[in-house]
């Protein structure tokens, strides 16, 4: 008897490990995620939309059209309204003679920009936030829960318009309006995924060795918080959008010349009747982004957790 | 003509990777008033079999043959299993709290299911029959604990409740799945007791499902060992603990430490149970096996032997009882 | 010759609080409740009980997770490094993100211990002496099986090497062909590195097996306490008697000639433990003695022999306990408690 013995008793074992070397659960999860339909053409409606907005100044070159340029000439009919759909313009022409492909494609330049960086930034202040009230409990705890329990109750559109009253409207200046207004929500799923994890039996492994509680929170915890929070981040993107076409369609989000889908939309109001295209294109622009994101989200997420299970 | 009469049983769920053969091929009987043990360890499909036949398992793809009494159990429409399901095979699980509604008063879920099944039972007469149920699988003061919500039961209490629950319509056949394994021994010793004083009473047939050898040993009368989704061996309880044939049996009962206190080496079985996405070829057993012949892993056995006692697997038969303890008893019998 | 570990009159109560804003103690969980013990280096001590009787919790408390609420438990060397502990599940012990390279080699990183380099080797050593490939220490834990895993913990605990290690129930959650493996490893490794164990299970066949002295325990107390095979052959706590006489044998003919003590009603709370001597509201010797005075633990036999049992009417050799089936009189109206009891 000796200890050869016994690992000869274990190593009886490959075959059926070999057939899933290495594979960790990233590697399984991207794997699953390109099996899923749905998921793989959401993601492509997505590149071909960041494709066309990088693209935007070729196109704008290709047509001669800037996005700010109005084109009385031939953008509008001898009556004053906009043209149609057509050779020049391809989307047609706005109220003032703009072309609409030309700012179409601008504006998802804005929407991409304000829900990509408002995401990073409510995405990072709420891990840590989140986990800082998770993992240490007690009265910290009690004070960022409160704290969450208040922003998550804010008017935030009030506030939206209080602030652009007073700071007047940009770019910065609505993309950390939204990032603190969906932080919360964040900290909220972190902080309760934190709890979770604290209590399952590898921490208390961790800490019968002698680990500390930030190396705990660095080793243990964080790499299991990766999954929900990639899902909740690519969820909290299309609302962003969202968010901000709404803030420009009420005139309280980017400076009101800077093309931008909510500000477009806005603009059709008055002219949808003999111009529909200026209320369908940007509005089908705007449903085709959030809805491929939302696909994508609830991919990750069936992807990253097949069994349903995850702490919650 | 047997109670129950299961023959070629498969039960399989499909996956992004393939499909998982949960159950490969399983036949069986249950005569009245007897009990079937069924062993196995996790992943042998022994829980899985029985709640394919009772249509508790979503998303799988069943087939094969169940008659019950004569009745087709596959493949029978939803709403007429679910009447079967309690009325006249009951089931009892290894977790009472998830069986037991936890908003209702314990009483009042036996008073349900009476009633539900028996239609014209008023309810006043319902409820006196749930409390000499409770009474009669030993919960003190019945009358009272009627009332009583799941919560404020102990741990051995509920497991009293879903038996008097199962008993509550007289079934024909209850399938209790490690009905004690969530239990502590001292309470495990009660529930088995009980179970087998009400079984004798009522002539009830039962199929026992466990992976724990000593649960078998005390309370079954036939006993199927599964492996990898496959029956083994199947033996009366003397033959299969001390004539054991399928070198699993013999690997299970060798690998428990002795009862007679021996330091001796434990012999556990080597290795790892196989994938069921891609079960080994032949015996699904051969890659653990110490007796591996090269016909076992190219042809699966076929359960063999004497209708008392079969076996899959190419051994000669008369290669009966494998083990130490098997030889031990043969010259104890022999002299 | 001065012992490995002695634990002196331990106790651990777990306050139960209630309220909305100002949290009050409403009461206590009696988890440990006066334990005293020893182990020698080199040896194994069992410990068996059934669910809230607190061995968990005293396995804790010897490995340093929860602080104790009175008594005292002293190490012979550096009770952070040499005392470690092997968890019961070999699914939720190993973190599911990490690979398992660097779980094992986490004792190491924690405690500064050696070069990368050095540790990679010694991660490797560690895997091949437990029995699993080196090669593999890229693999994360949902690669392994339930028997694997197990000996991923093994390995993690004794990546420090320790004198102690803490089993706490560390095949009771494996296949039974598994059990074996593990049982038969972790009885090589304590020959090849002179380790010493504190062995927790329920099992009785399984400490039984692995123990050189085992300690029965019962709501919080140790009951009895003897070297393995007197306390098999010979037990002197009715309780003890009891639970032997539950555990179920994978041997029919055997079972049958067993003589069964069938208890009446479930393990009482924690919260409030019985007056005088915890087991008299089940025990079929309780006398008006047993629920008044408190019973300690005495020396049963030659007083050499280390046989003590808690109990003021010991069950005499050859002595027939309660063999009728009895009737359930009294069972706990009290709910399981699932908190802080351990198992």
């Amino acid at each position: 008897m000796s200890l050869t013995e016994a690992s000869a008793e274990a190593e009886h074992i490959p075959e059926q490990a070999e057939a899933v070397r290495g594979k960790g659960p990233w590697q399984l999860a991207w794997e699953r995620l390109t099996r899923d339909r749905a998921a793989m053409v959401s993601l492509g409606v997505i590149a071909v939309i960041v494709l066309l907005a990088l693209l935007a100044p070729v196109f704008a070159a290709i047509t001669g059209h800037g996005p700010q340029e109005a084109f009385p000439a031939t953008g509008l009919t001898p009556e004053g309204l906009p043209v149609g759909p057509g050779s020049g313009f391809w989307l047609g022409a706005d109220s003032l003679g703009r072309d609409l492909f030309v700012r179409i494609l601008y504006g998802a330049r804005i929407s991409l920009l304000v829900g990509l960086l408002s995401t990073l930034l409510a995405t990072l202040f709420g891990v840590v936030v989140g986990m800082v009230a998770g993992f240490y409990g007690g009265w910290v705890d009690g004070v960022l829960a409160r704290v969450l329990d208040v922003v998550l109750s804010f008017p935030y559109l009030l506030v939206a318009i209080v602030l652009v009253a007073v700071l007047g409207a940009s770019v910065p200046l609505m993309i950390l309006v939204i990032a603190f207004f969906s932080f919360a929500a964040m900290a909220r799923v972190v902080r309760g995924q934190t709890i979770t994890y604290k209590e399952r039996e590898f921490i208390e492994a961790a800490r019968s060795m002698g680990a500390s509680k930030p190396r705990t929170m660095f080793v243990d915890v964080v790499p299991n918080l990766i999954a929900p929070v990639t899902v909740l981040a690519t969820l909290l993107i299309p609302t962003s959008i969202v968010f901000e076409a709404t803030l420009s369609f009420l005139g309280l989000g980017v400076d009101p010349r800077t093309p931008s889908w909510g500000a477009i939309l806005s603009d059709s109001v008055d002219y949808y009747r003999v111009a529909p295209g200026l209320l369908i294109f940007p509005a089908v622009m705007l449903l085709l982004t959030t809805l491929a994101f939302n696909l994508l989200g609830d991919g990750i997420r069936d992807a990253l957790d097949p069994r349903g299970e995850g702490g919650r | 003509m047997a109670l129950l009469e299961v023959s070629g049983l498969t039960v399989s769920f499909p996956t992004p990777d393939g499909a998982v053969q949960a159950v490969r091929g399983l036949s069986f009987d249950v005569e009245r008033g007897r009990t079937l043990g069924i062993v196995g360890e996790s992943g042998s499909g022994k829980s899985v079999s029985t709640q394919a036949l009772m249509g508790l398992v979503r998303g799988a793809e069943v087939a094969g043959s169940a008659l019950f009494e004569g009745r087709q159990l596959i493949g029978m429409p939803a709403e007429e299993l679910r009447r079967l399901r309690g009325a006249e095979i009951s089931m009892i699980f290894q977790d009472p709290l998830s069986s037991l509604h936890p908003l209702y008063t314990v009483g009042w879920q036996i008073v349900e299911l009476i009633r539900i099944h028996e239609p014209f039972v008023g309810k006043a007469q319902a409820r006196k029959r749930a409390a000499e149920l409770l009474g009669l699988v030993g919960i003190p003061q019945p009358e009272r604990r009627v009332d009583d919500y799941p919560h404020q039961f102990s741990g051995g209490m509920r497991q009293r409740a879903m038996i008097a629950m199962a008993l509550a319509l007289n079934p024909k056949l209850i399938i209790a799945d490690e009905p004690t394994t969530a239990l502590d021994a001292t309470v495990q010793a009660q529930i088995l007791d009980l179970m087998m004083r009400l079984q004798k009473e009522f002539d009830t047939a039962l199929i026992m499902i466990t992976h724990d050898l000593g649960v078998i040993a005390d309370i079954a009368d036939e006993v199927l060992v599964m492996y990898a989704g496959k029956p083994v061996e199947r033996a009366g309880r003397r033959d299969l603990y001390y004539r054991p044939h399928h070198p699993y049996t013999v690997g299970l009962l060798e690998s428990v430490p002795s009862t007679t206190g021996a330091k001796e080496r434990l012999k556990p079985v080597p290795g790892q149970p196989p994938s069921l996405l891609r079960p080994p070829s032949g015996c699904t057993f051969h890659p653990r096996c110490p007796y591996v012949m090269s016909r076992c892993r190219r042809e699966e056995p076929p359960l063999m032997g004497e209708p008392g006692h079969q076996s899959a697997c190419w051994l000669p038969l008369d290669v009966v009882g494998l083990g130490p303890e098997a030889a031990r008893r043969r010259e104890e019998e022999s002299s | 010759m001065r012992p490995l570990l002695r634990v002196t009159d331990v106790r651990k109560y777990f306050p139960i609080r209630e309220g909305l804003f100002v949290q009050k103690e409403v009461g206590r969980v009696h988890a440990v409740d006066g334990v005293s013990l020893e182990v020698r280096a080199g040896e194994t001590l069992g410990i068996v009980g059934e669910s809230g009787c607190g061995k968990s919790t005293l396995a804790r408390c010897i490995t340093g997770l929860y602080p104790v609420t009175s008594g005292s438990i002293e190490f012979d060397g550096d009770p952070r490094r040499e005392v470690q502990m092997i968890f019961q599940d070999p699914y939720g012990s190993l973190n599911p993100r990490r690979r398992i390279g660097s779980i094992i080699a986490d004792p190491l990183v924690i405690h500064r211990v050696g070069t990368k380099a050095e540790r990679r080797r010694r991660v490797q050593e560690l895997m091949e002496l437990v029995g699993l490939n080196p090669e593999h220490f890229n693999r994360f834990p949902a690669e392994f099986s339930g028997g694997q895993r197990q000996r991923i913990g093994i390995a993690r605990a004794l990546a420090l090497r320790p004198r102690l290690v803490v089993c706490d129930e560390p095949v009771s959650a494996l296949d039974v062909s598994i059990q074996a493996q593990v049982i038969n490893l972790l009885k090589d490794l304590q020959a090849e590195l002179g380790l010493t164990y504190v062995f927790i299970a329920h099992d009785l066949s399984v400490v039984r097996y692995v123990s050189d002295r085992v300690a029965v325990m019962y709501l919080g107390r140790i009951v009895e306490t003897a070297a393995g095979e007197d306390l098999y052959k010979l037990p002197r706590h009715p309780y003890t008697n009891a639970l032997l006489s539950a555990a179920s044998v994978a041997d029919p003919d055997l079972s049958a000639r067993r003589e069964r003590i069938v208890l009446t009603g479930d393990v009482p709370s924690p919260i409030a433990p019985p007056s005088g001597c915890r087991f008299h509201p089940r025990c079929p010797k309780a006398m008006p003695k047993c629920v008044t005075d408190d019973p300690r633990l005495l020396a049963q036999g030659r007083p050499e022999g280390g046989h003590l049992a808690a109990c003021h009417f010991p069950v005499e050799p050859g002595e027939r306990l309660g063999s009728e089936k009895a009737q359930i009189e009294q069972e706990s109206t009290e709910p399981h408690l699932e908190k802080g009891g351990g198992t």
